[in-house]
């Protein structure tokens, strides 16, 4: 890792998509007027696949390579380089970028070809190709940049993305307003992640090697041991636990979880590619990006664990209750995101990134069918108006139900394979708690998931004649892309089967360099056990998941059990919480964005009066004693020049009588004067 | 060329003199007259800019000759690496706000004159080293802001052109009085800032303070720093277009620049011990109260005014770290936020023109009647909230990495106001450019090719410098971190408040 392999390939995997969003933005508006909409397909997928076709051929070519030098670095410029901090523009290949930059160029392109089917009567088809385009380049700023803040380039560009396709129909405000809350409550996160980017680029100056670049992070990480950080926390605790806070807004986890049910808002692809796919998962990537920083600190390991153990399974209840057939795989994308924590957190980050993976094919799959139903509906998204579905969209169907078995963790599905590894790991480690939480999110999650095939597919059709009338199978550009997923739903699991059946892993061992850090690996052999343990583990599981699926089956297919009556059972009150998924929204809107609005009307009233109004004062004041010195001027000194110049009028007046032109007078007035001066001089003599 | 600094100060004095001598009848070619003398500005600093030894902290392209010398005073000129990026950015909007300026109909003569004379008086003070001749400057850019804003303004315009008029006076006597102090109880008496640096030590520590605080207040009110800013709202929503993109492009920044070129060179002592309070606090308030202040306002320019303080606090919080990616990041912020916020001060104007009004709850929409518009908005819009590859991400963060190993509580808060700025700026564009239409503009035309010049040179280099801000740091660095150097070789502050 310390002489990395100097590439170029990198380079053009990454500026692809950013061409095609160039082309896009600057000329798609009149590409798709002068050409039609298939010059935009043209360009927006092209620059995706030919990205996945090198990254393929990329692939191949590091399969080639010893384990140990599978790391390649594609320098461009350097980027800042003031007060220590020296970064480049350089994306960074090793094997879990790799597995990454597969997933997001290859579920990207297929999603980018579906949705040429999907968005066909959109009047501005071009921007829609345009960010998504812009978000493919994102992502792979994100999983390629070779120093964090490129990452974090990647990590808000995607936020952008996000933010513009979820309120893409911008002409609906209540679209608009997803965006924006998607947007600010990642932006709660960044803050958490940014400071704890400015904490470690300090204590790593502290000991002599200020830097950012994460294959330099990984060198000098075990110099940080000890260190004291902020809060009472050790350095490392501080910073990973930050990271972490971080990622619960990019990865939709408790407590910053609320924005991604409301990005459904945006057209079903966005929901697949980004809210499902990919970004989503950033934050997934990022602690195994930086696994032996978060190795290095247990008390952080363990919040990782719990929080994605909680997240699992709250969001799963909540996934119960949902009505929407998009809101139930918001929150299921929720809860899959925490399997995907707790994995990392109780260590097994070879099983996370796994589950990162499965998950991408059978939920993009899922969601992508949810759009051929969405479709076929008229946008209609409510299941209660669904229903039989299956007979006239058997592709969908099928492949839906593909994805839902995968989800389910049915072997030999590809959820199974990673979901099941998930489950046993957190136990293996030691997390019961956790495990817990996790094998009863499994069972609920396979009894939402077959309330929703049931509710869309199964019974009597619900919806208005129109919609009934209209029903059809997709076009092929979408049809095609589900039943792909669907195959990678059905064997995409097979690169790692659990230990008790097979050892064939070798998805891990392709991770394996990546997780070579002394802690890391201490990290992850304190979860081996033997084989028996590991196989009576997955049939607890998997019994779970038959209980989950029976309770859904006799409820939405047989119908012997009224869901109707079996919530009031339990309590309406219980019910209606969920229903209202425990009106967080509203606590959120309550406790934060009310008074907060409320201080910023406050402080802007202080503002224009109080503190304007000081100035104001002032210069009144001014004013005044202007007036003040005014009058003074005009009656006081004024008054003295004029009381002096009638004083000198009135003594001329009265002087004047003494001109009396008389000669004997002025005569007498002389004589007078001589003898007064006379007198004056004899007195002064004497 | 020697006398390089001289040309591109007073350029745009002889274009004013070929304004005013124009007759009546040619009233329409003066826009073409400033814009050409604005043009061989912009020309003679990117000359500058290409002939910059990025290497030395040495004064470059000096000038000086004697002015009057029974008190002293030269004519002084020269740059260094902080001043380098100022006068680059002095060019360049005055450039643009030229172009801004095309709506301008009325008394034309004169506005052109008064522009001409502002960009002079706003170099001059980027280029002076001589004490004395910075504070003429100074001046001189009063007189005509001050017209621009009574005469060709709003319906307050005579009480924000007061208002603006009096306040920067009163800073100007503080400033007008610490130069005398300085001159007179120096070891030698001289305006020449170069030498009152050398001089620095010789000042009591008393002494040091008050004229410290003085200045500062004096800079402070440019800034424009809580609790002297309350002029600037009313300035901007008052002034006409190209006022506000030059008021907040380039005169703000004459405060931020003042300090660094005056407080932070002459008064390293008082600066190492002060600014964690001055600089420090204030500008972390700023930083939170402008943008707290931005989401309550129902005035589109009113908003814009307040992001600008808002974002000028990154500027006094970086100068405060006394790092050396701090202060590299606060001068860059000063740049960026000079291109930013023109961009959105243009913005602002260009719905203005159209629907004489700017109150945000009356739009609705207007990205169905103005693409381009809208994009070009939200280009800006997201540039002000330093999203990353663009420029202001990179000022911030490394504003934010060097406060954070002074200051870490206020840099917990000016990191935390990155989500009140994209609350209000979204919540913005959402109620102006998104939802329903409001039929009420139909027919309103999108971006004109001239608005579209204004806008599109100042995008580039927003994004040019996000991905390379190399192009700035370059000539910064050298200079701030000797500067940097000179105040942290002084004595500290005796208790580390707030670390």
């Amino acid at each position: 890792m310390d002489h990395p392999v100097s590439i170029t390939v990198a380079r053009y995997i990454v500026l692809l998509p950013l061409i095609g969003a160039t082309i896009n933005f600057l000329a798609g508006s009149w590409l798709q007027k002068t050409f039609g909409k298939r010059a935009i397909s043209f360009v927006g997928c092209g620059v995706v696949v030919l990205a996945f076709i090198l990254a393929v051929r990329t692939f191949f070519a590091m399969l080639a390579m010893a384990p140990e030098n599978r790391f390649l670095l594609d320098d461009l410029w350097r980027w800042i380089d003031v007060g220590g901090l020296n970064l480049e523009v350089a994306f960074w290949l090793d094997p879990l970028s790799m597995v990454m930059t597969l997933i997001i160029t290859g579920i990207g392109g297929l999603i980018h070809i579906y949705s040429t089917g999907y968005m066909h009567d959109d009047e501005s088809y071009w921007r829609f190709f345009g960010w998504l385009n812009l978000f493919t380049f994102a992502m792979l700023v994100l999983v390629l940049g070779d120093n964090l803040w490129l990452m974090f380039v990647g990590w808000e560009g995607v936020g952008l993305c996000s933010f513009a396709l979820i309120g893409f129909w911008y002409k609906v405000l209540a679209n608009t307003t997803a965006g924006n809350k998607a947007f600010i409550v990642n932006r709660v996160g960044d803050w958490a992640f940014v400071i704890a980017l400015y904490s470690l680029f300090m204590a790593l100056g502290n000991v002599g090697h200020p830097t950012l670049v994460t294959r330099e992070i990984a060198k000098y990480a075990p110099l940080l041991a000890g260190m004291p950080g902020y809060l009472g926390m050790t350095m490392v605790t501080f910073v990973t636990l930050l990271m972490f806070a971080g990622a619960t807004g990019k990865s939709a986890q408790i407590p910053l979880y609320v924005w991604l049910p409301d990005a459904m808002a945006g057209p079903t692809p966005v929901s697949a590619l980004i809210h499902a796919a990919t970004m989503v998962t950033a934050g997934i990537y990022m602690v195994a990006r930086l696994n032996f920083l978060f190795s290095m600190a247990p008390a952080t390991m363990t919040v990782v664990a719990v929080v994605g153990g909680l997240t699992a399974l709250f969001a799963a209840t909540v996934g119960i209750a949902q009505n929407d057939i998009k809101k139930v795989l918001a929150y299921s994308t929720v809860s899959q995101l925490g399997y995907m924590f707790a994995a990392v957190g109780v260590g097994a980050y070879a099983a996370g990134v796994f589950h990162l993976m499965t998950h991408a094919f059978f939920k993009a799959c899922l969601f992508l069918g949810s759009g051929s139903v969405i479709h076929a509906m008229g946008g209609e998204q409510d299941m209660r108006k669904m229903g039989a579905l299956r007979h006239k969209m058997p592709i969908t169907f099928i492949t839906f139900l593909a994805a839902t078995l995968a989800i389910s963790g049915v072997p030999p599905f590809a959820g199974f394979m990673s979901k099941d590894e998930i489950i046993w790991q957190a136990f293996a480690h030691g997390h019961t708690v956790v495990w817990a939480l996790l094998l009863i999110g499994a069972a609920i999650t396979v009894f939402y998931m077959f309330r929703q095939v049931y509710m869309t597919f199964f019974g009597e059709f619900r919806g208005t004649h129109e919609q009934e009338h209209h029903l059809h199978e997709s076009p092929p550009s979408m049809a095609y892309v589900l039943i792909v997923l669907g195959a990678l739903s059905v064997v995409g699991g097979l690169v790692k089967i659990p230990d008790f059946i097979a050892t064939y892993k070798p998805f891990e061992e392709f991770l394996e360099p990546v997780f070579a850090s002394g802690p890391t690996r201490a990290v992850m052999e304190a979860g081996i056990h033997s084989h028996s343990l590991e196989a009576a583990f997955g049939f607890v599981t998997f019994t779970m998941v038959v209980l989950g699926w029976l309770a859904a089956d006799f409820m939405y297919r047989q119908q012997t059990v009224d869901p109707e009556r079996f919530s009031q059972a339990f309590g309406g009150v219980v019910y209606e919480w969920v229903l209202n998924k425990y009106y967080v929204d509203e606590l959120y809107d309550f406790a934060v964005v009310r008074p907060y609005q409320a201080s910023c009307r406050a402080l802007a009233w202080i503002d224009a009066n109080i503190i304007d109004g000081i100035v104001n004062l002032a210069a009144a004041l001014t004013v005044l004693g202007a007036w003040l010195s005014g009058l003074f001027d005009a009656y006081i000194v004024d008054g003295l020049v004029n009381a002096a110049s009638l004083v000198t009028l009135d003594v001329g007046g009265r002087l004047r009588r003494l001109q009396t032109g008389s000669i004997n007078g002025y005569l007498y007035g002389i004589l007078a004067a001589v003898m007064v001066i006379l007198l004056v001089r004899a007195m002064l003599h004497a | 060329m020697n006398h390089a600094l001289t040309l591109i100060t007073f350029i745009p004095i002889a274009g004013m003199v070929v304004v005013l001598a124009l007759p009546q009848a040619m009233k329409d070619i003066c826009k073409w007259i400033a814009a050409a003398a604005t043009a061989v500005q912009l020309l003679i600093a990117i000359w500058l800019y290409r002939s910059f030894d990025t290497a030395t902290t040495a004064i470059q392209f000096a000038e000086k000759h004697d002015w009057i010398p029974s008190y002293h005073i030269t004519y002084f000129m020269g740059v260094d690496g902080i001043s380098i990026s100022m006068v680059l950015l002095t060019a360049l909007i005055c450039f643009i706000s030229v172009f801004a300026s095309f709506s301008i109909t009325r008394a034309e003569k004169a506005y052109y004159a008064l522009l001409l004379m502002l960009d002079a008086g706003m170099m001059g003070v980027f280029v002076s080293l001589d004490f004395f001749l910075f504070y003429i400057f100074w001046e001189v850019m009063l007189l005509p802001m001050y017209f621009l804003i009574g005469i060709w303004g709003g319906p307050r315009r005579e009480y924000a052109a007061i208002k603006f008029f009096l306040y920067t006076l009163l800073g100007s006597v503080l400033i007008l009085l610490a130069m005398l102090g300085l001159y007179y109880y120096g070891a030698q008496s001289t305006f020449d800032m170069t030498v009152l640096a050398s001089n620095a030590s010789h000042y009591s520590t008393t002494f040091q303070r008050i004229v410290w605080i003085a200045l500062f207040i004096g800079f402070a009110i440019k800034i424009p720093a809580f609790p002297f800013h309350t002029w600037l709202p009313d300035a901007h929503v008052e002034a006409p277009t190209a006022i506000s993109v030059i008021l907040a492009g380039v005169l703000l920044k004459m405060g931020t620049y003042g300090i660094l070129r005056v407080n932070f060179a002459i008064l390293p002592e008082a600066t190492h011990q002060l600014a964690w309070l001055f600089l420090g606090v204030i500008g972390t308030i700023n930083i939170v109260y402008g943008a707290m202040c931005a989401m309550a306002q129902t005035d589109y320019k009113k908003l814009i005014a307040y992001s600008s303080i808002s974002h000028m606090g990154y500027v006094m919080l970086g100068c405060a770290s006394f790092t050396a990616a701090g202060i590299n990041g606060a001068v860059l912020q000063m740049f960026n936020h000079g291109t930013v916020t023109a961009m959105l001060f243009i913005l602002v104007g260009v719905i203005y023109d159209r629907a004489h009004h700017r109150e945000i709850a009356g739009f609705g929409g207007l990205a169905q009647q103005m693409p381009l518009y809208a994009g070009m908005t939200g280009f800006a819009f997201f540039a002000g909230m330093g999203l990353p590859g663009m420029s202001a991400f990179i000022s911030e963060v490394l504003v934010l990495i060097g406060a954070w190993q002074t200051h870490p509580l206020m840099t917990v808060f000016g990191a935390a106001t990155a989500i009140l700025t994209a609350g209000y700026l979204l919540w913005t564009y959402q109620r102006i450019y998104l939802g329903p239409f409001n039929e009420k503009y139909a027919g309103y035309a999108d971006l004109t090719f001239r608005e579209a010049f204004t806008l599109v040179p100042l995008a580039i280099i927003v994004l040019i410098l996000g991905v390379y801000p190399h192009a700035v740091l370059g000539l910064l660095n050298t200079s701030l971190v000797h500067l940097n150097q000179i105040v942290l070789s002084t004595p500290g502050p005796a208790v580390a408040l707030l670390h």
